[in-house]
């Protein structure tokens, strides 16, 4: 019976359809790789080449600052070029620190919603969940008000404050699932003489490890690409991350005769650290984004 | 593509687990034991800086947001109170109702585009394949920013040299405008929406699937039901809850679109594109007119809840059907 389903009309179809959907999803990304290792010159006589055409790595050297502008020209480049560099170290920094911090913050608060006993603890949990229900319209613009009145404008500081400190979802997800640990563990390490803190980091922590590396991947994630946000608190490239930048070459290339090979470098660039982060966590990715589908 | 083996340990189920019942139970009866002396103190430095971000940054902007949507504000001297001046203002201004209308209409083709096929991708992977590595591969678009999106499809799409036109132009058809034309700039949005978000809401779904026996299939198959009876018969019906909540999350996230639009078209050509969190920026931004933007937020803020509320009643409404 499982032969004859093997090979059946609809089996066909199905698997059929599944490449075809694999194929439109995967193949921008090709295409980016063999537009950026072209040349526009030889983009404009041959534009259907599959394979990269005039090979170059002009357009590489454009967006990492490498080329002075007579060579963007030659290049067919518009002349624009841009350094994405320090970019990237920008995005470090907001993305990175964002996701340490929120993760962290989550964790403890997480931590005395489920292992301690307070009065209020179930008031407290539920007023902080609210904010679930607020979309980030509604808050950005005032925020935009509260970073700027701070004096917090285009530093580091006033793009991570605002998503550092608390996450409802992360500290629902952490709950959820620190209330299905055994405390067996816990409780002995305590009635040893072992402070709360210590048996919060060196043993609620570790058996944490699963929820804990998820939420920090899909947060890195989220913020890497985040793009409203530092738009609005910031205007000064030195802060700027990478999809600011990226937006901005864009936007200065001539609308005309726009620097393809160019522009798809740079997308490269800024789309390489994720795709490096999936090829070393992508089976977790998968399942986190399973997992979380309450978000 | 090597997945690493590193991952393989994850799929943590909390809500699942038996012994959270029991969790449960133990700390009540340990409220007064010795270990939890001292509890309430450290709680409460526990939650210091969660509860200052969300009274900070969350819940005081929200009430702000509210408020400035009230006055008339230009950030640079204190808000004045117009009363409902600025919704006045709203219902007669046609750039807003025209972003409302374009808004919806994105929002219509992306959500039911997104929705059909990610259910159609998640039962195909659910009966077809457990591979990780068919699943990792539909969700790479959602490792990458709507600006990266937007930037690779504006390539793509380009009238002359777009790799999209030059197929269509073997295949004898006419070479579009896309993003470049009023008529079709909303379509084409919507398609770079649903690329970007097909992989992730599949996996949501497909997880969903994953947590239906497999005994109901066999059942299904004993009594002679075909791949498709079951399809609807038995993964739709079931599957109706996690619908329900994608749907919500799908419409709430195209509502406010702003990344893709703002790079591949900003709003044009002619405001063909406008969409409504464009024009919010814009007013905001643009124009420095914050109380005007946040009363437009507020309206936004109001029609996804009446959008969700509603739905969750529709979709409630049927379960009782079945």
């Amino acid at each position: 019976m499982l032969t004859r389903r093997r090979f059946s009309f609809g089996r066909t179809v199905a698997w059929l359809y599944l490449w075809i959907i694999v194929l439109i999803t995967v193949f921008p990304f090709y295409w980016i790789l063999r537009t950026a290792l072209s040349s526009n010159y030889s983009l404009l006589a041959h534009p259907a080449s599959v394979l990269p055409t005039g090979f170059s790595w002009g357009a590489f050297r454009r967006v990492l600052g490498l080329a002075n502008s007579a060579e963007a020209i030659a290049d067919g480049g518009s002349g624009t070029s841009v350094n994405l560099a320090p970019y990237i170290l920008n995005s470090v920094i907001y993305a990175g620190i964002t996701t340490i911090l929120v993760v962290f913050f989550s964790y403890i608060a997480a931590y005395a919603f489920s292992r301690l006993q307070w009065k209020g603890r179930e008031t407290m949990f539920s007023l902080l969940l609210t904010a679930l229900m607020v979309p980030g319209i509604l808050t950005l613009l005032p925020n935009f008000v509260l970073v700027k009145n701070l004096g917090l404008l285009n530093t580091y500081a006033g793009m991570i404050l605002p998503g550092a400190l608390f996450s409802a979802f992360n500290i629902f997800f952490l709950r959820q699932f620190m209330l299905g640990l055994s405390e067996e563990t816990e409780e002995a390490a305590l009635l040893d003489g072992a402070g709360r803190l210590r048996v919060m980091f060196s043993i609620t922590l570790p058996m944490t490890n699963g929820p804990v590396t998820t939420l920090s991947i899909l947060g890195f994630i989220g913020l890497w690409n985040d793009y409203f946000w530092p738009l609005l608190s910031t205007t000064d490239a030195k802060v700027q991350p990478l999809t600011l930048a990226l937006a901005v070459f864009k936007q200065s290339s001539p609308q005309s005769q726009p620097d393809w090979a160019g522009l798809m470098a740079a997308t490269l660039v800024a789309a390489l650290p994720m795709l490096a982060l999936f090829m070393v966590f992508g089976k977790r990715i998968v399942n986190s984004i399973g997992f979380s589908g309450l978000k | 593509m090597t997945l690493s083996k590193a991952g393989a340990t994850v799929a943590p189920r909390p809500r699942r687990s038996p012994r959270r019942g029991n969790a449960n139970r133990l700390m009540q009866a340990n409220i007064n034991a010795p270990s939890h002396r001292g509890d309430a103190r450290l709680a409460w430095i526990l939650i210091v800086p969660a509860l200052a971000g969300f009274l900070v940054f969350a819940a005081y902007p929200t009430l702000r947001g509210i408020y400035l949507s009230f006055t008339d504000f230009r950030v640079l001297s204190a808000p004045k109170w117009v009363g409902l001046k600025n919704f006045v203002a709203l219902g007669q201004d046609e750039v807003f109702w025209h972003a409302l209308v374009v808004t919806l209409y994105f929002v219509v083709i992306a959500v039911a585009l997104t929705l059909v096929f990610s259910v159609l991708t998640a039962a195909v992977l659910h009966r077809l394949t457990k591979s990780t590595v068919m699943r990792g591969l539909i969700i790479l678009p959602f490792l990458i920013s709507g600006v990266v999106a937007a930037t690779v499809w504006s390539w793509m799409l380009d009238p002359q040299l777009g790799i999209v036109n030059i197929v269509i132009e073997h295949l004898g058809g006419q070479s579009q405008l896309f993003l470049k034309s009023q008529e079709w700039a909303i379509p084409s949005l919507a398609m770079i929406h649903v690329w970007k978000n097909l992989g992730y809401t599949s996996i949501i779904i497909f997880a969903g699937m994953q947590t239906i026996p497999a005994s109901i299939y066999e059942a299904g198959r004993i009594d002679g039901a075909s791949e498709t009876q079951m399809f609807f018969r038995l993964t739709l019906p079931l599957l109706r809850p996690i619908v329900a909540l994608v749907l919500v999350l799908n419409v709430i996230g195209a509502f406010q679109v702003f990344d893709i639009v703002s790079v591949a078209t900003k709003g044009g050509p002619a405001n063909a594109s406008n969409v409504l969190q464009m024009y919010i920026y814009d007013k905001a931004f643009g124009q420095f007119n914050f109380g005007y933007a946040s009363a437009m937020s507020l309206v936004l803020f109001a029609i996804l809840i009446i959008i969700t509320f509603l739905q969750t009643r529709l979709l409630r409404a049927n379960e009782s059907d079945n």
